[in-house]
């Protein structure tokens, strides 16, 4: 579904389609739900589904940018911590020694993550980074 | 300094001023100081070939660095830069500050500017246009504040009540760091439960080092993250250790754990860090936005921020600091507007700075307002801390500006304090992390700041932080502890600030919580279209801004002067013997009293029982053989008019007129109104001492004496703003009693002995 200006806040506009990751609905998370247990850290978590309906309506709002950087991180929403934190890491000047390096973990993200964008994205930093010279050795 | 002889004095005196610590430095654009244009800046300018862009501000494609590759790629749009660029940089500017053309447009028109070509626009604007433009252009309609939260011992109690103590005053954002890397987590976990008193919808932020501030983040105890910075060369980007890739991914990283973000940049980051081309300010940091919007971030914390202070000493830096938030809002992100790291020792320059914002209003106002004492501060202290909270409260009154806060009682403020400081001692106690004695919290309720506290020490915090971090406690286990000790309502609270990041609502530009409710750009666009347009006081909000303390009423001014009324009663009788004729006997000086005087009114402003006044008087004028009369006028409350009617009675021509408030005057009869013999026209500083040698030189000119004129030293008081609101009410008293031709009467006075 696409969504415009006009279904935001989709909290209060479509609240039954708004779901953690564990499918439950903003009505589902109480107080109550918390200290019995049923609700944990994971359904406090945002969707790859809410990132996407969050683009669609910050394009619709004039922010292509805005949209493109959430249709980004749907795709990293799944991307365990550890593998996003070594991948910026990666990306710091001279962390990676070799544009293959940085290849290497735009390959990872597209073919275990499922991540295209992402993975584009990465591979076009390993491109500039060699234009520029950012795989020198830096102490 | 070296003594010179010859040195106009008045120098001596501006060293002394709190301004002279400030350093300028001249302008000199090779070495990087200067604002708004450097013969090293590029001449704007775009080529588009088949979709692409092949040259930008002077630069073929491939000579692109990082930065103009990125901004090239990511923010120019091919389809509207041609058109954008073509236009005549003064028409966009004039576009700017007419309100007859719509945000929209202009928004449209940057998508194809380039940072030269922006830089040049806001240019040609002068500060007023700037602040226009600004209030114009801004994205989100409602303003906002956002305020720092730290202390100098990283003292979780202090943390927690200052916090709540924040939210009481309206913040919209609270952020906090610390003195000591290592305690972040329980800096974040003390602020996350303050900011849960109250109300909810306060956002969060714990600035650290970036992997830990994300685990934080994701452990759920913040909500949003400002200290993404960018730069305007290369250079300083590669310095800073990052790349314009690597922070785009790590935005994308934000977005992806339901964190809102802004990045930070501002003038001054380059040439601080050496790398600054030779380039000026405005053109480095229309860089560093066109890399933001093209990142995709939903806004920006810029106007300097820690380049603010060197911005400031260049000239007209702080009309560029105002330029570069422009071309922020222009560019549609949202706005964190700085006005945060002090960049000045004065408190006028002070003033002067936030002038602007608070009227044209931002997103955010401060990105932070010290809300603690400076010395707390552990970013460095802010334009406005908590020293100077007042003062802006006061602002936000005087202009009826919605600056974000609103004022707390002392009541209000102690109770937060103390539900915070439980709360939080609560929450550890529940996860074993620490136990807070009785003293400990007793001592931060009340303390203005950490000297005064005897609290957790440094240390202390670095256990409880590591604990946090090594247990894996995330925001769940806190909310549940809230809960189980009986703060149901902050556990409340603190899941619904959590649960934002579900549906990713608060992702949006601009975007705060506001009565429980996202408030966005897309919610509450800012469509200021002229008077009557754009952001307006509500009368609710209004009435929440002029409520601040310690205001004065006609009733409040009735009530102390009944107090003093059976106070004065056992000094002085008045006893009234029927209309005053002129007499023609030539020892008489006649003492003419207000309206109200020792009838309604019994202090003068100076705090001098009015029995006092006229004894001193009375003995003055008998001491010289003269005999003093008293008249009561009802005809006048004005000085001039009760000193010359008193005179035209007074067999000697002379007479003294005055006001129960004090105000005094000698005059004769034969002279004009306002040309009176001697003025005492500042009640306030007015002494017995004064009253004394009036009446004395009022018997010296009855004598044809020519005595020196009583001086009331002043040492410059603004005696205005101190008394004018009390006088005027006074005044008002004393007026209300005269009526149209009512005859004088004659006063017998009795002075009594009275115990005091």
């Amino acid at each position: 579904m696409r969504y415009g200006v006009k279904d935001y806040p989709l909290a209060e506009k479509h609240p039954e389609q708004v779901k953690g990751a564990r499918g439950k609905t903003l009505a589902d998370i109480t107080l109550d739900a918390v200290l019995a247990g049923d609700v944990t850290i994971e359904d406090l978590r945002i969707t790859p589904t809410a990132l996407d309906a969050q683009a669609s309506v910050a394009r619709s709002a004039g922010r292509p940018r805005l949209a493109d950087n959430f249709e980004r991180a749907a795709e990293l929403v799944n991307v365990p911590q550890d593998v996003v934190m070594r991948i910026y890491e990666l990306l710091r000047p001279g962390r990676a020694k070799t544009q293959q390096e940085l290849l290497q973990a735009a390959h990872e993200l597209r073919s275990i993550h499922g991540a295209r964008r992402m993975a584009d994205f990465v591979a076009q930093a390993a491109e500039v980074y060699e234009t520029r010279g950012l795989f020198s050795k830096r102490f | 300094m070296t003594e010179t002889p010859n040195r106009w004095r008045r120098f001596a005196d501006w060293d002394e001023r709190p301004l002279r610590l400030d350093k300028f430095a001249a302008e000199d654009w090779k070495n990087g100081f200067a604002a708004f244009t450097s013969p090293a800046d590029p001449k704007p300018g775009v080529s588009v070939a088949a979709g692409r862009i092949i040259s930008m501000d002077g630069v073929l494609e491939r000579d692109f660095d990082m930065i103009d590759r990125f901004i090239a790629d990511y923010h120019l749009d091919p389809a509207i830069a041609p058109e954008s660029m073509a236009m005549d940089s003064a028409e966009i500017a004039r576009m700017l500050v007419d309100m007859h053309v719509p945000r929209e447009k202009l928004v449209r028109i940057a998508h194809g500017l380039t940072p030269a070509k922006l830089a040049d626009v806001v240019s040609r604007l002068n500060a007023l246009e700037i602040a226009f433009a600004y209030s114009k252009m801004r994205a989100r309609r409602t303003p906002g504040n956002q305020g720092h939260v730290t202390n100098a011992k990283d003292d979780p109690l202090q943390l927690a009540a200052d916090a709540a103590t924040a939210v009481a005053l309206g913040f919209d954002e609270v952020e906090t760091t610390m003195r000591v890397a290592r305690n972040a987590w329980s800096n974040a976990v003390a602020c996350a439960v303050g900011a849960a008193v109250g109300r909810w919808g306060t956002l969060f932020q714990c600035s650290s080092e970036e992997a830990e501030e994300l685990q934080i983040g994701m452990a759920g105890f913040t909500s949003y993250a400002e200290t993404v910075s960018v730069y305007g060369t290369e250079k300083s980007f590669v310095d800073g250790d990052d790349t314009p890739w690597s922070k785009a991914f790590l935005a994308a990283a934000y977005a992806s754990r339901g964190i809102k973000m802004r990045c930070t940049s501002g003038a001054g980051s380059e040439l601080l860090m050496g790398f600054h081309e030779s380039k000026s300010l405005l053109y480095l940091e229309a860089r560093c936005l066109c890399l933001q919007r093209g990142m995709g971030v939903q806004g920006t914390q810029n106007g300097g921020i820690d380049g603010a202070p060197v911005t400031a000493t260049v000239p007209g830096g702080m009309r560029e600091l105002m330029a570069e938030n422009l071309l922020a809002v222009w560019l549609d992100l949202e706005c964190a507007s700085g006005n945060d790291a002090r960049a000045t020792e004065s408190e006028i320059r002070v003033g002067a700075k936030i002038m602007p914002y608070l009227i044209a209003g931002s997103d955010l106002i401060c990105s932070g307002f010290g809300s603690i004492l400076k010395y707390d501060n552990s970013f460095n202290p802010s334009l406005l801390n908590g020293e100077e909270l007042e003062d802006y409260l006061v602002l936000q009154r005087d202009f009826e500006a919605d600056g974000g806060l609103t004022p707390l009682s002392e009541g209000r403020s102690l109770d937060v304090r103390q539900r915070g400081i439980d709360a939080l001692s609560a929450v550890y106690e529940e996860l074993g992390l620490a136990t807070a004695s009785a003293a400990m919290k007793a001592s931060v309720l009340v303390a203005s700041g950490s000297d005064e506290t005897e609290s957790f020490t440094p240390r202390d915090v670095s256990v409880i932080s590591e604990a946090i971090k090594a247990r894996g406690i995330t925001v769940i286990d806190v909310i549940t502890a809230l809960a189980k000790r009986g703060y149901r309502e902050e556990a409340e609270n603190l899941l619904n600030v959590v649960k934002l990041r579900v549906s990713g609502d608060y992702l949006q530009t601009s975007a705060m919580v506001r009565n429980g409710k996202v408030v966005s750009a897309i919610n509450d666009p800012n469509d200021y279209g002229g008077p009557g347009s754009g952001y307006r006081l509500s009368a609710e909000r209004r009435s929440e801004i002029i409520g601040i303390r310690d205001v004065l009423d006609q009733k409040e001014v009735l009530r102390s002067e009944s107090q003093h009324e059976k106070e004065e009663a056992k000094h002085i009788d008045y006893r009234e013997l029927g209309e005053a004729v002129a007499s023609s006997n030539s020892k008489d000086v006649v003492i003419g009293i207000s309206p109200a005087f020792g009838l309604k009114l019994f202090q003068t402003t100076a705090g001098h029982r009015l029995s006092d006044v006229l004894g001193e008087m009375t003995k003055a004028i008998a001491a010289r053989g003269l005999s003093p009369r008293i008249v009561r006028f009802r005809h006048t409350a004005d000085t001039s008019f009760l000193g010359l009617s008193a005179a035209r009675l007074a067999g000697s021509g002379i007479g003294i007129g005055i006001q129960a408030k004090g105000t005094a005057v000698i005059h004769q009869k034969d002279r004009l109104p306002h040309h009176n013999l001697e003025l005492f026209s500042n009640a306030p500083i007015t002494k017995l001492e004064h009253y004394r040698g009036l009446a004395a030189n009022a018997a010296a000119y009855a004598l044809s004496e020519m005595p020196d004129p009583i001086v009331v030293p002043t040492r410059g008081e603004a005696m205005g703003s101190r008394y004018h609101a009390r006088t005027a009410m006074i005044y008002a008293i004393e007026t209300s009693l005269t009526t149209e031709g009512a005859s004088p009467i004659e006063v017998a006075v009795t002075f009594k002995r009275a115990a005091t």
